[in-house]
């Protein structure tokens, strides 16, 4: 009940911020010296079918009133606009582009926790080894190299080089979209080879984002790990007789893991626009991209759009962390039994 | 100021020493534990190597960056062009060396611009507290409820595609991070017994920034602005990289990345090399800030300083 | 005395940590007995290695300390000896410890039942429900008001006194052989620390558990414990029965520490320092660390390591002038 009232709060925070985030993007649109309506309108018009676009959309309207009839539009047609560019509903756009970002990143973030947070809780558990130096440094290099130059480094590497895996796009055959998700889709289609190149065509670019992130986890890891290791409950644990792995695994484990994952939320924001670059290079078709196009063509509308869905994730991403944090440390505790 | 004749022996002089010792021995204590991780002394020989190509680097080129030597194009890797040559004939190696004090020009501004937005404001929300704190967090929770390079892209474009836009737009994404770091400060400084003692001595809120909270955010401020630096430096390279920042033929290093893309199959060394440089750049800038947040922990240094003092004074 | 027999025989307990600064000698030989069913209560000032002398009885000395020579016989078995898995068969069911802050030595994220139940599964193999309801059995002979409630809650829901409660039980879950308390009720206000000291005598008396109570307080030292050793600078310095203690003391570092402390009938007479500092252990002084803020001390002092000597019926001392 409480859980409930504490989400209902939080998601209501949204309103705010996602106003604040508009108005922040009609001001930066206001300042670019482009005309919107002249690219609508195409390069054949005449300057009277370009004002009655403008006029459509209210672009001779001051800010406000912009935002206003934009606000207006979204929540009563749920309606975002026509892209510039594409010359589509924003939304359609939006829809077609969101789940292959979300694909990439999802899968990129899976990988990173897999592998890194283990790497971490063994680097802590035999500090100053071999095997801790060469997870510090892996971790380092990772941390400190562009994605875009990794990026680049890998599809040379296993592309160009060696022919190992594919390296653009998304998938080559086609199939029916149901939801988006091409893993997802090609199940449902139960056409096993387009998995098979949904698949091998996401482990690069998948690997090149984990890679970073990775690097970020173990290092946050092995440091709470470490910390949490040194700590009086440990000790009483011991204390206590329980076995090494139970003290560890359990006792500490559940401690350690909490830095770690805060971090893991707020950096699933950066995440998406991390995807940016990513989908550059691999030719991804997602909204990284399109987001990049509709800033370079000053496309307004999708411009909004775009950074209304990325403003959202993040949101909902730092409120997913929020509420994993409270189930897991019952200190802060949402509702619960405050001493 | 002129010091008068004798300065050295006045007793005015020994009283500055003794209230200065405090602060060198902390300084003294900190360079020691520092100089003791091997990685920390390599992030800093790395980092002076980086300043050193930056402010040095256009002298020492064997050749100009910006002359177009046609029939000298994608040349590989060779004695006389340790990093090959682009696609226009120009050396890539000298391009980096030219390149690199864009990189470290970026970052200063960047933080130069950013940190004192965010400090003041992060100051003021965590001091005050009340309607300041609320409204100056909900401002910097706008800006941070954007994927940081995303929002950077958009104010580049608004400004116009160029190396001081990107500063600039880099800039703007970059205060909240600052504003969130001091205002966290702030509010734990603010609990503590010592600043109520103060207060109650009828301490100034002026007074109490100086003498309590700044101190104290000194370390963390340090430690991040030296990790910062190695985001920064990537930060602009993205923009760069993917046409919002520098432009050609300017030979920032992730400009050049991009520049070489298309040709990587002919002529790889073109984009690698750039991007070699910026992961040893920002990799030197890791591990420094690694190190002289490890320096500046209380625990490491309370071990650390019993060897110290046998070493100075034995 | 009747036949007693010895739980727990410290012989000549030498510990070390070596660090970053020297070699720091924590505990000198130390040596003492323990008997079955008694309150054995080991006194002294903060850093005269206490606590260490728990952690090394427990195997539990932390890096890098190391545990350089002496035995430590529980029932005539050397623990010293012992492998870890043994030594972790031993902790939490023969030999227990409760710590002095109970907040911190709580796991925070887990529930009180929960890590009191702990040992009856580790140790006795007890499957869940069992072990949850035996958990709730033994809170509340601590005391713990409503431990069904309680038992549920996290550590930072209860009170200090309650957690302190909680560790209690913790300990005692599998009936141990001896209980080690360090320092459990300097961080409580009094009242509490009564009630605190009254349980666990009651507790004490029920099981039939020996105590091992470490504490600077000889307040506490005076209302539960039946012997009592004194502890200086990582040496045992005076070992009596706690009447003899009180009443006779003869080590001049007991007699000034009793002198320390303001009697009920005392009125207005001078409280007695004793002059100097505690010594830093790297460098302890030579012969008898005590000699340099000893009044008594003579030329033999600062070279030769005193002995513990019987001057009286089960009470010895370390000190030349015996």
């Amino acid at each position: 009940m409480k859980l409930r009232n504490y989400i209902l709060r939080r998601v209501s925070l949204l309103i705010p911020v996602i106003l604040g985030v508009l108005v922040l993007v009609f001001i930066i649109s206001y300042v670019i010296p482009a005309d919107p309506a002249r690219a609508w309108a195409g390069p054949k018009a005449r300057p009277e079918q370009i004002e009655v676009l403008r006029e459509r959309y209210h672009l001779n309207d001051p800010v406000y009133l912009q935002i206003y009839y934009y606000l207006r539009n979204l929540v009563l047609h749920f309606d975002l606009g026509v892209s510039a560019t594409t010359g589509r509903p924003v939304l359609t756009d939006l829809k077609a582009f969101f789940p292959a970002t979300f694909e990439l990143a999802f899968f990129a973030f899976v990988l990173a926790i897999v592998i890194g947070i283990p790497l971490g809780v063994v680097s802590a558990l035999r500090r100053n080894e071999p095997t801790d130096h060469f997870s510090r440094v892996v971790a380092l290099t990772g941390v400190s190299t562009p994605l875009f130059w990794s990026a680049l480094l890998m599809q040379f590497l296993f592309y160009y080089k060696l022919r190992w895996l594919p390296a653009f796009g998304r998938l080559s055959v086609e199939i029916n979209r149901y939801t988006g998700f091409v893993l997802l889709d090609s199940v449902l289609n139960w056409n096993w080879s387009a998995f098979g190149d949904a698949a091998t065509r996401l482990i690069l670019p998948a690997f090149t984002l984990a890679f970073y992130t990775m690097g970020y986890l173990v290092r946050i890891t092995r440091g709470s790990m470490l910390e949490v290791l040194e700590s009086e409950y440990v000790v009483t644990a011991k204390a206590k007789g329980l076995p090494q792995r139970v003290v560890i695994y359990r006792h500490a484990l559940k401690n350690a893991i909490i830095p770690p994952i805060t971090v893991l939320g707020i950096n699933f924001g950066w995440l998406l626009g991390g995807t940016v670059l990513l989908e550059t290079i691999f030719s991804w078709p997602g909204m990284g991209r399109y987001a990049a196009g509709s800033i370079v063509q000053v496309d307004l509308p999708a411009m909004v759009g775009f950074t209304l869905v990325a403003a959202t994730v993040m949101i909902l991403s730092n409120l997913v962390v929020d509420i994993f944090y409270s189930i897991i440390d019952p200190r802060v505790r949402v509702g619960g039994k405050a001493k | 100021m002129k010091l008068p004749k004798g300065f050295l022996f006045t007793s005015r002089y020994r009283i500055l020493k003794r209230r200065l010792h405090p602060i060198t021995k902390e300084f003294g204590l900190t360079f020691y534990v520092l100089r003791k991780s091997t990685l920390a002394v390599i992030g800093a020989l790395l980092v002076c190597m980086f300043l050193f190509l930056a402010i040095f680097g256009s002298r020492i080129a064997p050749y100009n960056p910006y002359e177009v030597k046609i029939r000298e194009r994608f040349i590989p890797p060779s004695k006389t062009h340790w990093f090959g040559t682009d696609k226009m004939g120009r050396d890539v190696f000298s391009r980096m060396l030219h390149g690199a004090r864009y990189s470290i020009r970026a970052g200063l501004i960047v933080l130069v611009i950013a940190v004192p937005i965010g400090v003041l404001l992060g100051g003021i929300a965590g001091l005050f507290g009340g309607w300041r704190d609320e409204v100056i967090m909900r401002f910097t929770d706008v800006f941070l409820a954007f994927p940081s390079l995303i929002l950077a892209m958009s104010f580049s474009a608004a400004l116009g595609p160029s190396l001081f836009n990107a500063m600039i737009a880099l800039s703007i994404v970059w205060w909240p991070m600052y504003t969130r770091l001091i205002r966290g400060q702030a509010l734990s400084v603010r609990e503590t017994d010592y600043v109520e003692a103060a207060r109650s001595r009828g301490a100034g809120n002026w007074y109490l920034v100086r003498r309590h909270i700044l101190p104290n955010c000194l370390s963390p401020i340090l430690v991040t602005f030296t990790l910062d630096m190695g985001w920064i430096i990537t930060a602009t390279a993205a923009l760069s990289f993917l046409g919002f920042g520098a432009q050609p033929p300017m030979p920032e290093w992730g400009r050049m990345i991009s520049d070489g893309r298309i040709y990587m199959l002919q002529a790889w060394w073109v984009s690698v090399f750039p991007g070699l440089g910026i992961v040893m750049t920002v990799l030197g800038f890791n591990l420094l800030g690694d190190g002289i947040r490890d320096a500046l922990d209380p625990k490491l240094r309370r071990i650390t300083e019993v060897k110290w003092k046998q070493r100075t004074f034995s | 005395m009747e036949t007693e027999n010895v739980l727990l025989a410290v012989e000549n307990l030498k510990t070390q940590f070596f660090t970053y600064g020297g070699v720091v000698e924590a505990l000198d030989e130390v040596s003492f007995n323990i008997i079955e069913g008694e309150v054995f209560g080991l006194v002294g000032e903060s850093g005269c290695g206490k606590s260490v002398t728990a952690s090394s009885i427990l195997g539990l000395v932390q890096k890098p300390g190391k545990v350089i020579s002496g035995r430590v016989l529980l029932d005539g078995d050397d623990l010293l000896q012992k492998s870890a898995q043994e030594m972790n068969q031993i902790r939490g069911s023969r030999i227990s410890i409760i710590f002095q802050d109970p907040t911190s030595s709580l796991n925070p994220v887990f529930r009180i039942g929960y890590q009191v139940a702990e040992p009856y599964i580790y140790h006795q193999g007890k499957p869940r429900k069992v072990a949850a309801r035996d958990a709730l059995k033994i809170l509340s002979q601590t005391g713990l008001p409503d431990p069904a409630d309680k038992a549920r809650n996290y550590p930072h829901e209860l009170s200090g006194g309650m957690r302190q409660r909680a560790m209690i039980a913790m300990a005692l879950t599998c009936e141990p052989d001896l209980l080690i308390a360090d320092e459990p009720t300097t961080n409580l206000d009094v009242t509490i620390e009564r009630q605190i000291l009254n349980l666990v005598k009651d507790l004490q008396e029920e099981f039939g558990t020996s105590v091992l109570w470490i504490t600077h307080d000889l307040g506490v030292i005076a209302q539960i414990c039946d012997r009592v050793a004194v502890m200086y600078a990582g040496n045992i310095v005076e070992q009596a029965s706690v009447r003899v203690v009180f009443h006779s003391p003869k080590h001049p570092y007991t007699q000034k520490l009793l002198r320390a402390i303001p009697a009920v009938d005392s009125s207005g007479e001078n409280l007695e320092e004793i002059p100097g500092s505690v010594p830093r252990l790297i460098n302890p002084p030579s012969g008898c660390r005590f000699h340099p803020r000893c009044d008594h001390a003579m030329s033999v002092c600062s070279g030769k390591k005193p002995i513990e000597r019987e001057v009286g019926l089960g009470h010895t001392v370390a000190c030349h002038l015996f």
